[in-house]
């Protein structure tokens, strides 16, 4: 069983982006489970979503306290929350962030640090600064643990009600932060 | 077909599948994706059936009330606060024998003020006498709703389905719901009995005053209904079976009924006892130890079994009994307490022990207000159980 915590603020997809993880795992033949820690709801405020891959029936509701994987969506929660304390050496983190892996102010193995300028991708896609569904693409590139058809699929399950534009947008994302 | 879905909206699709023919609701954290989506498919055009604002609880449970009555299929939801609200109704359903199914998306009461999940809700009204599932996954939540109308409209008695609030409401997992088609072949469409419904030709009055002369009776009426309906629940739960095959529930477990499921060895030590999606958690909790990976051959090693109460009213004791009494310890983990006394479950399994069996029952109270339930406070709690004392002991770390 792989175990993976994103972190982020309210507003920014977290919890979006835990679901989108299980979605296209399962869509990839896998069991999954995505759930989100909820504070009550503020934008801004940190907020953790959890998902879990497994090829048996995951049966456990606890939160993710030693994740395989760390998603940072907002680095600017880097210095101001406890966010590696509980991963052991192996566990990677995928960080969004413009600069490279060896600035970056966490004390963690650099090997096991991966960084991708979600917000840049997203601000020349969407014109904002939706960074959830960019930081997947580098997610599957750099864990393997999803594949980008299963999170296209995903995509398209997930974003249904939004219409055409909003999904195309979102694959043209993951895609270009995949191929980075 | 299995989807991977959230389980306010698995409750969701499995209700447009048995089409009620009203639905009521006032949304309340956890509970307001599954109503919410409600709204939607009828406002989409996928739903037949009316769907009625209300400006309250109160008001929601009255519509259902009222329409179930009138001798058609309802449903509504609720949790907490909503619930306290509709307490009278709650009540009042039971009483008028009319077969309303409800969702509690159980959360914690204030104050303080708390929207997190435990099970303190649902036992306020747990004396009402309606019919009480708690759901492990979102499988058997599916699964205890379609089951909950044909129990509630072949007994005329009401039937609530608990779903821990956010753990399994707001969780994604692979669920598989049953299309309409499949369900009516299980659940035909609801004809009320001539004479027991509101209808002007042949005019009744429900609900109407009882002197003491007979009030009596009418009560103990009921209770002996509750307690007769297990028949029908063990029957029905059969059928459900031969219908339905895409349950993964109970696979592993050496006793399975509609009323619980025990997985474990025929001589266990120890006997760890909850209601709802905590129970996945204390079997992964056993499936870790000793490096095995193995549920089956740790609860064997280490003597250890799993009850899960998938239906708490009428309380299976029985049943219960049968399986605890054969262990030295027994640990009841409720997420709810009579504050004052002790675990309510553990409460209710005492009470049915008395002088029965010679087991050690100690209550433990996890998971209030959405404190995380961990696996190692299940391994506290086992270790906890084997030592002398049996007073109530709050599990928070």
């Amino acid at each position: 069983m792989f175990q993976i915590r994103i972190h982020g603020r309210g507003g920014q997809g977290v919890v979006t982006a835990a679901e989108l993880i299980a979605i296209a795992a399962f869509k990839d033949g896998k069991i999954a489970q995505a759930f989100p820690y909820f504070g009550v709801e503020r934008t801004g405020a940190p907020i953790e979503a959890y998902a879990r891959l497994s090829d048996q029936v995951i049966q456990t509701r606890e939160r993710v306290y030693n994740p395989d994987i760390l998603i940072i969506v907002d680095s600017t929660l880097i210095g101001t929350l406890d966010m590696t304390s509980d991963c052991d050496r192996n566990t990677k983190i995928v960080i969004n962030s413009a600069q490279d892996k060896k600035d970056i102010k966490i004390n963690f193995p650099k090997e096991n640090i991966f960084t991708i300028d979600a917000t840049k991708i997203a601000l020349e896609i969407f014109g904002k600064n939706l960074s959830n569904t960019v930081i997947l693409g580098a997610f599957a590139k750099d864990t393997g643990l999803i594949t980008l058809k299963g999170l296209e699929a995903a995509i398209r399950e997930k974003f249904a009600d939004k219409g055409k534009e909003i999904i195309e947008k979102n694959i043209k994302a993951i895609d270009k932060a995949y191929n980075n | 077909m299995k989807n991977i879905l959230e389980g306010s909206r698995a409750i969701a699709l499995t209700i447009k599948n048995i089409n009620p023919a009203v639905v009521s609701a006032y949304p309340i954290t956890p509970q307001t994706h599954i109503v919410e989506d409600l709204a939607k498919f009828k406002a989409d055009g996928e739903a037949d059936y009316e769907y009625a604002r209300a400006e309250s609880e109160f008001a929601a449970a009255s519509i259902v009330l009222g329409a179930s009555a009138t001798g058609v299929r309802t449903y509504t939801a609720t949790c907490s606060q909503g619930l306290l609200l509709m307490a009278e109704v709650v009540y009042n359903i039971a009483g008028m024998r009319l077969p309303i199914v409800m969702t509690c998306a159980n959360r914690a009461v204030s104050a303080p003020i708390n929207i997190w999940n435990d099970q303190q809700d649902v036992m306020s009204v747990r004396d009402a006498g309606w019919i009480m599932f708690f759901a492990e996954n979102h499988q058997e939540t599916v699964d205890q709703h379609i089951m909950a109308y044909k129990i509630a409209e072949k007994l005329k008695l009401p039937v609530m389905v608990n779903v821990d609030g956010f753990v399994l409401t707001h969780t994604y997992e692979p669920v598989e719901i049953p299309t309409r088609e499949q369900i009516k072949k299980y659940l035909p469409d609801y004809k009320s009995t001539k004479g027991e419904f509101l209808d002007p030709n042949n005019p009744v009055t429900m609900g109407a005053f009882a002197t003491p002369a007979d009030y009596m009776e009418i009560r103990e009426e009921l209770h002996n209904d509750l307690i007769a309906s297990k028949k029908i629940i063990d029957e029905e739960y059969k059928k459900f079976n031969k219908f339905f095959k895409q349950t993964v529930n109970g696979q592993q477990s050496t006793v399975n009924s509609p009323f619980l499921e025990y997985t474990g060895p025929s001589n266990p030590k120890v006997i760890l006892v909850a209601m709802g999606s905590v129970i996945g958690t204390i079997k992964e909790t056993v499936s870790e130890m000793n490096n095995i990976k193995s549920l089956a051959a740790n609860l064997m090693r280490e003597k250890i079994g799993i009850l899960k109460i998938k239906i708490y009213r009428p309380f299976p004791a029985e049943e219960i009994l049968k399986i605890i009494g054969k262990a030295k310890y027994v640990a009841v983990i409720d997420k709810s307490i009579s504050l004052g006394q002790i675990g309510i479950l553990a409460s209710d399994i005492k009470a049915a022990a008395q002088g029965k069996i010679n087991s050690k029952i100690q209550s433990f109270i996890v998971g209030l207000g959405g404190r995380d339930v961990t696996k190692e406070m299940v391994k506290k709690i086992i270790r906890e159980v084997k030592t002398n004392g049996d007073e109530v002991k709050f599990i928070g770390k």
